[in-house]
């Protein structure tokens, strides 16, 4: 599921070895697994201490390694915890955005989200008869005072220390309870064997990103930790074409949007951001700038456009 | 009451006995009862067989959607929990308030509380997405989580309700096994084996007598909460129609309610079918569950006026959307009736001395019980259906449950049915010893003599 493998293929056995003993982080770039133990070569009588995917230090002979791709995977326990140092948000300047819808279908590409799930939507919002019409992009909000965390009867969803929220749909029971409690609607239920595109086959699940889906759990927007870990932005904000998405650090005090990158604080000062629904006292850790100034002119969207206006 | 009381001698005592026990012991069903039976079990087999295609396909074979995502299951869930509460209400409120004429109805109430707190833990089951993962719930179980607090109170209140009705069953369970003649092998040692070696001595009584009173104490404030619990699992979410402080309250006064139709409903169906029993499901038995109708139903508007006419006064942004439906639109036909009919009309028409013959009285008590299930319908699912709908296939915007969701709900109905149905069949569903001690027939007599008479 991830496209950058490929240069774990090119490093030598011996290497790779070599790395993964010495390198310290080795847990944070991810975990490496012994896929299998290679009986035809023959014992070289060199031990090797290895570290396995759950974590346990192992001595095996070196003859019996072969070398496997490292996964990018993070385990579901160290996806309880989170990204060091960090706390995420994200800003979403309303007005840019023009209903491209570039953002959901990236959204819905690299999650491969099958059926009607859809984490990423976007509202034609229009308060009043008399205020003006806007589109509003609504991923999760990943709330600082989750409801649906104190809700879930068994910790299927979490907050972690970087302030995401997310699904282990290992431990998920499917009660539903976190879809009742989210103010912002933003979670989806699988409701039958989700389906999924012949590449994504033997994928190896983490709750940081989600998939392959389940059967009978919930699911919802992530913020792509995956990517966030490798340091790269969520794939809402690279492919909208109008750098309406900002994702960024608050203990770094920056957001970036791909093209621009810019303190958080002076952005929401300059443009007055806000979240949404504050009365609830959910904190949610998504802003937003008001529709104004706008770079596009309001137009309704063409029938058919949305990924769920399509009759099913 | 007095007029039950009088003073008996012994021998007259010992007939009575022998009178009680010669009437209500348990008896084949005749050609309606197994009819009967059959329907049952027929309609609770259909609804295991849907249950096993939606384990195979997921809940995609219900009507629910990420829209509307709880349905019937959760509907019927809350009434069964609210119906439930009737065991508490009957056996132990009235016991402890020393209501004399509550004996001949307790078994029934309590059986009503086993077979309906039984399938309201199946059919939560039957809700979740991955009942495979249920151990998680121990496993991984948070106590912050209202489902966690549910699924401890609504176990707590089995235990404590099947307590309630075994304890004063062993009497009846030891006369069965020594007195039934002329049965099949396995019901002798099933009543063998329940009877835990009863032999009627004073001191079994004393220790029946005392688990009595205090699983009484003790399920008071359970059923407070099963109730309560389950209310919260609505009010806890900060949706219009269910973020309301009234909740709690709200749900338990339309249990008791709800509950009380079970009980008569049950007293007049016994009647019918039992003609020896109308000697103790007397009249005034309807007329007294009349009037404690009244009352449950007084009580039951208020909180009613509380829930609806208050923010219908504010009308609250969301809240005028959710109302609007219910008053006047989508939902309308059916909110005004379960009110009128599941509420207002009960009250009225059993308020006449006429309205609280056991006729009327039972019909008043079967539109309590259908209007008490809607009603529950229209506390769950119209919260979930006009918040923001966009981005939604219309199909979802409207949640009507599928063929095989009302096939398994109707399955977990009819197998409530069934358990009370079998119990009568198998079990006396009048309690002899209570009732004679009711009808002031001393303790000396019936410790000694309740195992006689009846010898066919």
């Amino acid at each position: 599921m991830k496209e950058d493998n490929s240069q774990d293929n090119k490093t030598t056995r011996k290497d790779f070895l070599r790395k993964s003993l010495l390198s310290g982080g080795v847990l944070a770039s991810g975990v490496i697994g012994i896929n299998k133990l290679i009986a035809d070569e023959k014992d070289s009588g060199e031990k090797v201490k290895v570290l396995t995917a759950d974590g346990k230090l192992v001595e095996v002979d070196s003859g019996n390694i072969s070398k496997c791709q490292a996964s990018t995977t993070t385990p579901s326990s160290e996806a309880r915890i989170g990204i060091p140092g960090k706390k995420y948000v994200m800003v979403i300047d309303l007005s840019r955005c023009k209903h491209a819808l570039k953002c959901q279908d990236a959204c819905q590409r690299y999650h491969h989200l099958s059926g009607m799930n859809v984490w990423l939507k976007v509202f034609k919002m229009q308060d009043s008869e008399n205020t003006a019409p806007y589109w509003l992009p609504k991923p999760c909000m990943h709330c600082d005072k989750p409801p649906c965390v104190k809700v879930c009867p068994v910790s299927a969803t979490y907050k972690r220390e970087d302030g995401i929220v997310l699904v282990d749909n290992e431990r998920c029971i499917g009660c539903r309870f976190c879809m009742a409690a989210c103010p912002y609607s933003t979670r989806s239920f699988n409701w039958q064997e989700p389906e999924f595109l012949s590449e994504s086959k033997g994928a190896v699940y983490s709750p940081e990103t989600g998939f392959p889906q389940k059967k009978g759990t919930v699911e919802k927007c992530d913020f792509c930790p995956d990517m966030l870990r490798e340091g790269k932005l969520p794939h809402c904000v690279t492919a909208c074409p109008n750098g309406v998405f900002y994702m960024g650090d608050l203990n770094e005090d920056t957001v970036s949007n791909g093209s621009e990158t810019v303190r958080f604080s002076q952005l929401m000062n300059d443009k007055g951001g806000y979240r949404l629904n504050e009365i609830l006292g959910t904190e949610p850790s998504v802003y937003y700038l008001p529709p104004v100034s706008r770079l596009f002119p309001f137009k309704d969207a063409e029938p058919g456009k949305g990924k769920m206006d399509a009759s099913e | 009451m007095e007029k039950y009381k009088k003073e008996l001698n012994d021998a007259d005592a010992i007939e009575l006995l022998h009178q009680y026990n010669e009437d209500l012991l348990p008896r084949k069903f005749g050609i309606i009862g197994k009819t009967w039976t059959l329907f049952l079990f027929i309609g609770f087999l259909t609804g295991i067989y849907c249950y096993t295609n939606q384990l195979k396909q997921g809940l995609v074979i219900t009507g629910m959607r990420d829209f509307v995502f709880w349905g019937i299951y959760i509907s019927n869930f809350v009434f069964f929990v609210a119906i439930s509460l009737v065991g508490s209400l009957i056996t132990a409120i009235l016991y402890l308030l020393r209501i004399s004429w509550r004996a001949p109805i307790t078994r029934l109430s309590e059986v009503i509380a086993v077979a309906a707190i039984t399938f309201a833990g199946l059919i939560i089951i039957v809700d979740m997405g991955r009942p495979d993962r249920m151990v998680n719930m121990i496993l991984h179980g948070r106590i912050q989580s209202p489902i966690i607090w549910d699924v401890m109170v609504v176990a707590t209140y089995m235990m404590l309700s099947i307590l309630l009705l075994y304890f004063p069953l062993l009497p009846g369970i030891a006369f069965c096994r020594d007195r039934l003649n002329g049965i099949p092998k396995w019901q002798k040692r099933m009543y063998s084996f329940l009877s835990l070696g009863w032999k009627n001595s004073p001191e079994q009584y004393k220790i029946v007598k005392k688990a009595i009173t205090i699983l009484s104490i003790t399920i008071i404030p359970v059923a407070l909460c099963i109730h309560t619990v389950t209310s919260w699992l609505f009010a806890s979410t900060y949706r219009p129609g269910w973020d309301s402080t009234n909740f709690g309250a709200y749900f338990v006064s339309g249990a008791f309610l709800v509950g009380s139709g079970g009980v008569i409903a049950g007293m007049y169906l016994l009647r019918r079918f039992y003609p020896a029993y109308d000697k103790y499901l007397t009249d005034d038995h309807f007329d007294r569950m009349a009037k404690l109708m009244v009352l449950l139903a007084m009580v039951y508007a208020y909180f009613s006026i509380n829930e609806y006419l208050i923010p219908a006064y504010k009308m609250k942004g969301e809240d005028s959307e959710h109302l609007n439906e219910l008053f006047t639109g989508y939902y309308a036909p059916m909110f005004w009736s379960v009110q009128i009919f599941g509420m207002i009309v009960p009250m009225i028409v059993l308020l006449f001395k006429n309205g609280r013959k056991p006729l009327p009285t039972f019909i008043m008590a079967v539109l309590v019980i259908i209007c008490a299930w809607f009603k529950r319908y229209l506390i769950v699912i119209p919260t979930m259906s006009f918040l923001p709908v966009q981005e939604i296939p219309e199909a979802w915007k409207h949640y009507s449950p599928t063929l095989q969701e009302w096939l398994i709900t109707g399955g977990s109905l009819a197998g409530a049915l069934l358990i009370i149905t079998l119990f009568v069949r198998f079990f006396p569903i009048i309690s002899v010893w209570e009732i004679a001690e009711e009808r002031g027939i001393s303790e000396g007599v019936i410790y000694k003599h309740m195992h006689e008479g009846n010898e066919k």
